[in-house]
């Protein structure tokens, strides 16, 4: 019995590693490859294992909102908006050696002092919080969706409507001025 | 594993990595792109706080689906603008986008 579950540890310990070392596998092939469409493929991986970790954080319902908004809505209009518009054909030269490197040094900076705030501060749990599994249930987010944040759930609608209205009039009326 | 050390680290990495793109890429898409894993490592961080830290366990989720929404409302926007730019300059290098300089 006790072989079983140090195994079982054994076997989580190395999904939650293998699903930080794809995130950060795709974030990379997000960010460095020329060609776009490897770019939006990454995006998809890293969005997909954030969703597995999401799942590692206890939260099923929110990574499978991650699955359906970012991969499934937003890297397919992504693609779309890739065909529409035939970057591929338009390659650019590379960037000069010393952007690149004051690009890289400045995000290295955030990370170095990012890190140490992490690792030099005691992280301690509120003295109110309940630690209890239920909490995070989906009935609940949908209690406090409906009851202390509706307004904000409602504004959010709004936004929506409005972005979607705007983006029909930026792509629309451009056409018809160019044509 | 699973501590909020992990997570937050993670975070700030690919909060990095945006960053490396959105300042290197001239690409209009990969600066949308990277603007996504920015947003991502933000939630990332939102919903470790919540599994560690929060007194009430459901405020981090919402905040998450919060933000969620609201990227799906960035991508639409950006994109639609990203193809008013390619219909008016045949290209979506961010460095053809100098007409108010004069």
């Amino acid at each position: 019995m006790r072989m079983e579950t140090s195994s079982l540890n054994i076997i989580m310990q190395a999904t939650f590693w293998g699903t930080v070392a794809l995130t950060i596998a795709g974030a990379s092939i997000a960010v460095f490859p020329r060609n776009i469409l490897y770019n939006v493929l990454g995006l998809a991986l890293a969005l997909t294992s954030i969703a597995g970790l999401y799942n590692f954080l206890g939260s099923f319902f929110i990574a499978l909102m991650q699955l359906l908004i970012y991969v499934g809505a937003i890297c397919i209009a992504i693609v779309f908006a890739i065909m529409l518009s035939r970057p591929l054909h338009l390659e650019t030269p590379p960037r000069a050696t010393p952007k690149v490197a004051m690009g890289v040094a400045a995000s290295a900076v955030f990370f170095v002092a990012a890190v140490s705030v992490v690792l030099k501060t005691d992280w301690l749990p509120s003295p109110a919080r309940v630690a209890d599994a239920s909490l995070w249930s989906v009935e609940n987010i949908g209690h406090a969706l409906l009851t202390r944040y509706e307004l904000v759930f409602e504004v959010i609608s709004l936004v929506l409507l409005v972005a979607i209205i705007g983006a029909v009039i930026t792509a629309g009326f451009s056409r018809r001025l160019s044509s | 594993m699973n501590s909020l050390a992990t997570y937050l680290i993670v975070s700030a990495l690919l909060f990095s990595l945006g960053l490396i793109g959105i300042l290197l890429r001239r690409n209009l898409i990969g600066m949308l792109i990277a603007v996504e894993l920015l947003l991502n490592s933000a939630n990332l961080n939102f919903m470790a706080f919540n599994r560690f830290l929060t007194p009430d366990p459901v405020v981090g989720q919402i905040i998450a689906l919060f933000v969620m929404g609201l990227a799906a409302a960035e991508a639409a926007i950006g994109l639609s603008i990203i193809l008013a730019f390619y219909r008016k300059m045949h290209s979506i290098n961010i460095e053809r986008a100098q007409r108010l300089k004069g």
